[in-house]
């Protein structure tokens, strides 16, 4: 009677789709693009009306697209869009209202090189709109960075969880060569989908018509008084500092003994990785620090590890954007090196051990 | 003077002299709008019908950024808050989530027929079974009385202060017909709440509009071309009269497009 394993070999754009269905998912709009069309067009020849009664609707825009999910939030229910970067950037309007309104929900956010229209190939030069926040006003969202197919279908449930236990959008930053690569993903048992009452009794402040037992419920981002308006940005702002205190998330990788650091997330945690291996197979002790949300932050390891090791490279495929986050957690305590390929390219694990041992090693002075 | 009546003010107020009263789906929250302004009314019909229909645990409004944006604080049910122009998107999360609820937008005509004009097109095109109520004042009046897709030609605006010239500044856009030309469309009509008449020819319109969302028809759509007697800076009165003889030519009151 040995249940088996429900394991498939899938793009880690069809291991999200497949994640939100199975996490119980209510409602999935979005728009078409590449690197990340799949995830629509896997939900549509999934049925999922008929699999799980769940929504899925192609809108007319990502604009539209991100508007859709603010009226289902609204209602308590779990919903989903995903674009590419040139489509995050349309939708940077509704993130605002939907942290204004504290509306949970999930994104994702398959990165391709820009700016502007960029390339379609992978990049991860989106790391400051997502974890700084693109949209007006001041307001963050929990950002998580799959390194696997694995992770692009395991972030979906713990994406819902996150966004519901803190009425906040949680963002998915994947990238091209995670969204578009395939590997083997051990799926779950489907958690059925809420049903109206459940919602009703789990989340009050939901609007589904308002009953005579209760006040009318309604969700805006607006008031129009000063004194108010400060009150709730600060309420905003302790929810943000209790996701910081208590969902930090990071893997160490060979850490223990490491006298150089890389640092690094998704695509570029697992060149690292392998560059860490190419390492210590010449003797070189080298750790990775992969970042598992971006925000919040690891601040504290990166300050632990930064007193530990004799430099620390981060690896990005941007121009250096995470660099700003890691160089505040170490805090001037060791040398912080930058290295990433742009516009599409991924950098190979001999580049960046390359690069590891010209900055650090071959330069170090021995007294 | 009052002890000099003949009758006292506790005879009159029984139970079986009440011939009318205000619908409790309007809070006791004063009204933000203008004195003479059309929106009043317009909620107060609107509530009226979902209250005689005994909606109003099945309701779900949006309301999106505009003179109404704060519709929510005098309308007692639930609601949400859109951003400018989006109202007909969020309606439709809603809506395909909550298919059995009544759920309606209420926008102006700069939300609805300038930045919302994608929004609105494709909702209506896709058929969605909502209602959207379209208060079309020819002018943007939150901001203080700016141009709008509506604002008729010659039309004097702060940011058209020599008049609307339509050769630089386009022209004033009848979304309503444009609306009513696609198949997802059920129900289209443009109405008014300037006179008693026209104000119970308005509520047969909205109450026609929740029956056919009731019956999964697909999108209705009822207009109301109302004044803006603070944007076009004249008095109600002035205003009423300068819209029966400026905006309904332009606009004609009446249904655009009634289920065959």
């Amino acid at each position: 009677m040995s249940a088996t394993k429900d394991i498939r070999l899938m793009k880690g754009n069809e291991a999200f789709a497949e994640g939100i269905i199975r996490a119980g998912c209510d409602g999935y709009f979005g728009y078409p693009i590449t690197p990340q069309s799949e995830v629509l067009e896997y939900l549509s020849i999934q049925k999922t009306k008929e699999r799980t009664g769940m929504v899925v609707l192609q809108a007319e825009s990502e604009i539209a697209s991100i508007h859709m999910v603010y009226g289902g939030a609204g209602c308590g229910k779990r919903v989903v869009t995903s674009s590419s970067s040139p489509g995050i950037s349309l939708m940077q309007e509704g993130f605002s209202y939907l942290a204004g309104a504290e509306l949970p929900c999930l994104l994702m956010n398959v990165v391709r090189g820009g700016p502007g229209l960029g390339t379609i190939q992978p990049s991860q030069s989106d790391y400051f709109q997502a974890v700084k926040g693109g949209g007006h006003g001041d307001y963050k969202m929990i950002v998580l960075a799959p390194a696997s197919v694995q992770e692009m279908y395991d972030f979906t449930k713990l994406g819902f969880d996150l966004a519901f236990k803190y009425r906040t959008q949680v963002m998915i930053l994947s990238d091209g060569a995670i969204g578009q690569m395939m590997e083997k993903v051990e799926l779950d048992e489907q958690i059925p989908r809420l049903t109206d009452e459940e919602i009703i009794k789990k989340y009050p402040w939901v609007t589904t018509g308002k009953t005579s037992d209760r006040e009318r419920n309604y969700i805006t981002s607006l008031d129009l008084n000063p004194a108010r308006h400060e009150i709730l940005n600060r309420k905003f702002q302790a929810k943000f500092k209790k996701i910081e205190q208590n969902e930090v998330r990071f893997e160490r990788i060979d850490c223990d003994d490491a006298e150089y650091l890389f640092v690094a997330y998704g695509s570029s945690a697992r060149v690292c990785e392998k560059a860490v291996q190419l390492g210590r197979a010449k003797g070189i002790k080298i750790g990775l620090l992969r970042l598992i949300t971006l925000f919040p932050f690891p601040y504290d390891e990166v300050a632990r590890l930064a007193k530990q090791v004799e430099g620390i490279l981060t690896i990005e495929m941007s121009a250096g954007q995470m660099i700003e986050d890691v160089r505040l957690g170490v805090n001037g305590a060791v040398q912080v090196e930058h290295f990433g390929r742009l516009g599409g390219i991924m950098p190979a694990p001999e580049e960046v051990l390359n690069v590891m041992e010209e900055k650090f090693i071959k330069t170090k002075v021995y007294a | 003077m009052l002890e000099t009546l003949p009758i006292t003010k506790e005879e009159i107020c029984k139970p079986e002299n009440l011939v009318y009263s205000r619908t409790h789906l309007m809070t006791d929250a004063a009204l933000s709008y203008c004195p003479g302004c059309g929106h009043g009314t317009i909620h107060r019909m609107i509530m009226e019908v979902i209250d005689e229909m005994n909606l109003q645990a099945d309701t779900i409004g949006v309301a999106p950024v505009g003179c109404s944006v704060l519709a929510y604080e005098f309308l007692n049910i639930d609601m949400q808050q859109a951003a400018h122009g989006r109202a007909p998107a969020v309606a439709t999360g809603i809506k395909r989530l909550m298919p059995n609820k009544f759920v309606f937008t209420y926008q102006g005509d700069g939300d609805l027929a300038a930045i919302g004009t994608a929004e609105t097109i494709h909702a209506c095109n896709r058929g969605e079974n909502i209602t959207i109520f379209y208060v079309n004042n020819g002018i943007y009046g939150m901001t203080g009385g700016q141009m709008a897709p509506t604002t008729l030609p010659q039309m004097k605006t702060a940011t058209s202060p020599f008049g609307r010239n339509v050769e630089t500044m386009g022209y004033p856009l009848k979304i309503t017909e444009l609306i009513a030309m696609l198949p997802g469309t059920y129900f289209v009509t443009r109405q008014s709440v300037h006179t008693a008449a026209n104000v119970r020819k308005t509520k047969k319109a909205i109450q026609k509009a929740i029956e056919y969302q009731k019956l999964n028809k697909g999108l209705s759509f009822v207009e109301i071309v109302s004044n803006c007697n603070s944007g076009w800076k004249m008095t109600p009165v002035e205003a009423n009269k300068w819209m029966e003889e400026n905006m309904f030519p332009f606009y004609p009151l009446g249904d655009i497009k009634v289920p065959k």
